[in-house]
């Protein structure tokens, strides 16, 4: 160093640091990264393979049997694999990072560390789901305290933990009514399934997927399901109800007892999707609703973390007359003793090759103890206020409405529209999204269809700070008043994202979607591939 | 009056009684209860959960989950033989840490702009599998392989619009009545039993069935339920294909390194498991379904699971990615899409393609060759115990294996005494029928001390 020098003289005002601003200057990662294939050299390892001991002997394979070619895997050292995936990682938000309320009816709520380091303990990521009963009482002690847990939440009699996921177990309630109606001779005659268009689109899904016919009530004027078009479509065709309470729009459905006695009175099963049960913990249960079945979402509502898409988890819970259908094995207890009970002779079977997405049953089990009844109720209560907090705020952004039940709370979520910024500005509920990925948070419109134009759906949870709702609010003002005042800057984002918009056209046409590397270099580039 | 009012909790911030009533003042509510004003008093629960108490600290919550952790005893406590459906392999470090990000493990459904990693990391993952299993297509993992190979069957099933499924190889029974279970609406299945000698598929039996014309797919698992990779696999393929029925086999992608992939052999569906590639067995917890086929419109088009594909963006030399073809989906068109997608299992998917970069071509074939050599040691060491005897001759056997006891003592009698000599094996395939597992975890000694063992308690 040549510093000769003389350092200027400074002042405190010299020192001081402007405030942030309202918004934050959000730069998302950016690394230019290349994909895994252009990384690497011909002989580089990763990870090196124990060689099997000088005394065994090599197989032989049958040449019909023998690879051929060795596959074209990336050949990497071990730190440039790490770099790799820790550079996409940055450029991935996450929940932990992101005030995620964009991510309506998905209940984005804080998955706590801790739980987190139980599962990564070896005396449950090292278990084998067929060791001895003897020597995983502890697992099989919290998978069935787990169900005692959520029993007594959804006020059921008997709980299944298999599911691996939230669709799984609708899938899993929609096969238990189907064994149920089989057992009594009216299958044939039970081929209809109602679902509401504002449940989850899985519910008309499964049902299809297990052979049922599907009816979709669309909601009356105010919202709220439709009790003529249930009286309409139910008969004696009819095998079930497959509905969501609060729906996808927040709006409780008060009729549900009654849509309940009606499907009842007409010899069916009602199968409630509690995936939205974030607001109503320890408020109102699908045993005084009257159901037959219901199920949770173990990663929405009991916090499991959401993995990218899964692995998830679900329960499956009926009452005391649909137990015989439950998936084997259940986790019976008799009073010191934990064990499989495999001979279940009208079980639907196995929904999972063992008993279920047994980490994130470890997590919702150690979450709900944290927490008690009446941290479950604050939970509930705290989702709620919350919600009617960012729709109080949420509602005077210009170019937002609040389509249907005017004048009534929401439970945990609301749907809104920007059907009005739409036509005055020509941009879309999409357009909006990209632009909030440039102030580092995530949105997502709604599903399919858009019965609501231009949907947007934001679920606050219980997780986030009221300075955390209005940061959220701050940013979709600001995106507002770009749409009115400088459009082309929502029109073009995002701007600060970790890449521009993408072209999907391609993804679209056989002849150019690339599902994989070897499909780009074949049908883009124009290469041989083998 | 609200039950909850003066308990704040660290992962509930507005549970404060202050902010709450701030905030309760700003909306104009007089309460809570106002926002619940939709659900009628008949249905509301007039009285607290009844839960155990709350362990709020950290301290007290770990202390509980201690009590019960350890009341396990795990396969690293003890010398594990376990196996059939879900492995004991080595998980490296690096899948580890890229899957405990939190920026993964936390991520949902984010765009791929601010969710653009995943995006990336799953492409990979598909990219990678499909040199694996070399085709084109391969899709974001499904539940496990159960799953995965209904829907493979399903996919069959309306490609060609026919009703039977022929399962062509030993098959697992949980396997076979998830599989039961998911495509009793279209089809029927025909379980034709092998060979009791050989444990191979019976062609002239599966010749027999297919002469009907009425088979949609001839379905195999490579390995089977008895750990065999037949030999027949590819006298398989014709005979379907003859017959005008798809070739679907699952399999197990760990073996591919050293053993033709289905493509290779006339598979038109590949389907299978990848919790062999990295991810901890977790009681059974750890599975995750692939299917895979070559890149035809009307074979893509009935994939009911996402597909990740490779786009442009408005900036030349970036990649982008989205959805492929998501019309297909029950996202896109509720019961009209094929079956449904949902939440299910890409975070494996992610560290299954750490582990490939990590492994590399190199990696696959040592630990493919290392598996048959343990695996073949192990049933010609077990075949010396006098009361053992190990069926199925030569036939190629990957991972998991058969034994029958011939002494009279049953499988589940030698299981527990193997468990008092502090080794998990011997899971009952019948009285006296048993299964184990060797993989590249195990080393000669632990093979020659589960012998031992067993000469001592099997007589």
């Amino acid at each position: 160093m040549t510093a000769h020098h003389a350092p200027a003289p400074v002042s405190p005002e010299d020192a001081r640091i402007a405030p942030k601003p309202r918004l934050r200057r959000f730069q998302q990662a950016s690394w230019d990264e290349k994909l895994i294939f252009e990384l690497g050299s011909p002989g580089e390892r990763g990870v090196l393979v124990p060689a099997p001991d000088p005394a065994i002997a090599p197989v032989e394979i049958p040449p019909a049997l023998r690879r051929a070619e060795p596959p074209a895997l990336p050949e990497m050292s071990q730190q440039q694999v790490l770099r790799h995936y820790l550079r996409l990682s940055q450029e991935n938000l996450g929940a932990d990072l992101n005030i995620d309320v964009g991510q309506g009816t998905c209940t984005m709520k804080y998955s706590p560390k801790v739980n987190d380091q139980f599962v990564r303990d070896p005396r449950i990521a090292a278990l084998h789901p067929l060791q001895d009963e003897d020597t995983v009482q502890g697992v099989l002690g919290i998978i069935h305290s787990l169900e005692l847990l959520l029993k007594e939440i959804s006020g059921m009699d008997r709980v299944s933990l298999q599911p691996a996921a939230g669709s799984a177990a609708i899938y899993t309630n929609v096969a238990m009514i189907r064994a149920y109606f089989a057992a009594r001779g009216e299958l044939e005659q039970r081929d209809e399934v109602i679902t509401t268009i504002f449940s989850h689109p899985s519910n008309a899904a499964c049902a299809k997927t297990a052979g049922f016919k599907v009816i979709t009530l669309h909601p009356d004027a105010d919202g709220y399901p439709d009790i003529e078009a249930l009286k309409a479509a139910v008969g004696p065709r009819t095998a079930a109800l497959l509905i969501t309470n609060p729906e996808d729009t927040g709006i409780y459905n008060p009729r549900i007892e009654e849509f309940v006695r009606i499907v009842h009175e007409a010899g069916g099963l009602c199968s409630y999707d509690q995936a939205n049960a974030n607001g109503i913990l320890g408020i109102t249960r699908a045993r005084e609703a009257g159901f037959d079945l219901c199920h949770f979402n173990l990663h929405k509502t009991f916090s499991t973390p959401h993995a990218c898409g899964g692995p998830a988890a679900g329960a499956s819970a009926v009452t005391e007359e649909l137990a015989p259908y439950l998936p084997r094995p259940t986790v019976e207890f008799d009073g010191e003793r934990y064990r499989l009970d495999d001979d279940r002779p009208e079980s639907i079977g196995k929904m999972r090759p063992f008993y279920g997405v047994v980490p994130n049953l470890v997590r919702a089990y150690a979450w709900i103890m944290s927490l008690g009844a009446e941290g479950l109720r604050s939970a509930a209560e705290t989702a709620v206020l919350n919600n009617n907090y960012l729709l109080h705020k949420v509602r005077r952004i210009p170019g937002v409405s609040v389509p249907y039940a005017q004048g009534r709370p929401r439970v945990e979520q609301v749907r809104y529209s920007w059907q009005k910024l739409h036509e005055d500005t020509g941009l879309h509920s999409e357009d909006i999204g990209l632009r909030a990925a440039d102030f580092g948070t995530h949105y997502w419109t709604s599903h399919h269809p858009y019965l609501v134009p231009e949907p947007m759906t934001l679920e606050p949870t219980e997780s986030y700070t009221r300075a955390d709702l209005d940061e959220y609010v701050a940013i979709l003002t600001e995106i507002a008043r770009e749409a009115y005042e400088s459009p082309e800057t929502v029109r073009t984002a995002p701007h600060r994202s970790t890449i521009h918009r993408i072209r999907p056209e391609t993804l679209e046409d056989p002849a150019t979607w690339a599902v994989s590397w070897r499909a780009y270099r074949r049908k883009i580039l124009g290469e041989a591939t083998r | 009056m609200t039950s909850s009012e003066n308990f704040v909790h660290p992962y509930i911030p507005n549970s404060v009684p202050s902010v709450r009533q701030a905030m309760l003042e700003e909306i104009g509510a007089a309460s809570i209860e106002d926002f619940y004003a939709d659900i009628p008093a008949g249905i509301r629960l007039h009285r607290p959960l009844d839960l155990p108490a709350a362990l709020r600290s950290e301290v007290e919550l770990t202390r509980h989950m201690e009590e019960l952790l350890a009341r396990n005893t795990s396969t690293r406590q003890v010398l594990s033989f376990l196996g059939s459906g879900c492995y004991p392999h080595h998980v490296p470090a690096v899948v580890d840490e890229v899957v405990n990000r939190s920026e993964f493990l936390t991520a949902y459904a984010g765009e791929p702009y601010e969710d653009h990693g995943r995006f990336q990391a799953l492409w990979e993952y598909q990219s990678m599998m499909a040199e694996l299993l070399d085709v084109e297509v391969v899709n974001v993992p499904v539940y496990d392989g159960f799953q995965a190979a209904g829907t493979a069957l399903r996919m069959a099933g309306r490609v060609t619009g026919r009703r039977r499924v022929l399962v062509a190889t030993a098959i697992d029974a949980d396997k076979l009545s998830r599989i039961r279970d998911y495509v009793r609406p279209d089809h029927d299945i025909t379980v034709v039993p092998v060979d009791p000698e050989t444990g191979s598929a019976d062609l002239d039996a599966l010749h027999r069935e297919l002469a009907a014309g009425d088979t949609a797919a001839v379905y195999a698992d490579a390995p089977s339920a008895l750990g065999i990779v037949d030999s027949a696999l590819p006298r398989l393929a014709e005979l379907a294909h003859d017959a005008g029925a798809l070739y679907v086999v699952g399999c197990n992608p760990l073996t591919l390194g050293v053993l033709a992939p289905p493509s290779a052999y006339g598979a038109d569906i590949a389907c299978g498991d990848i919790q062999p590639l990295g991810i901890h067995q977790s009681f059974g917890g750890g599975n995750a379904g692939f299917i895979a086929t070559r890149d035809e419109e009307r074979l893509v088009a009935e994939y009911p699971s996402r597909l990740f594909g490779l786009a442009p963006t408005s900036v030349e030399g970036e990649y982008g990615f989205g959805d492929v073809a998501h019309e297909r989906t029950s996202f896109a068109l509720r019961e009209e899409g094929k079956e449904w997608v949902g939440t299910a299992a890409a975070l494996h998917g992610i560290g299954a393609g750490v582990y490939l970069a990590l492994m590399g071509p190199q990696g696959m074939r040592e630990i493919g060759d290392t598996i048959l050599a343990h695996t073949a040691y192990a049933r010609q060491r077990l075949a010396q115990v006098p009361g053992i005897e190990v069926p199925y001759g030569d036939a190629l056997h990957f991972a998991d294996f058969t034994v029958r006891y011939t002494g009279g003592r049953t499988a589940a009698e030698i299981r527990a005494d193997l468990k008092e000599r502090g080794i998990y094996g011997s899971v009952p395939t019948g009285e006296h029928e048993a299964a184990f597992c060797v993989t590249e975890v195990h080393s000669k000694a632990d093979i020659d001390r589960l012998a031992a063992a067993l000469e001592e308690i099997v007589k």
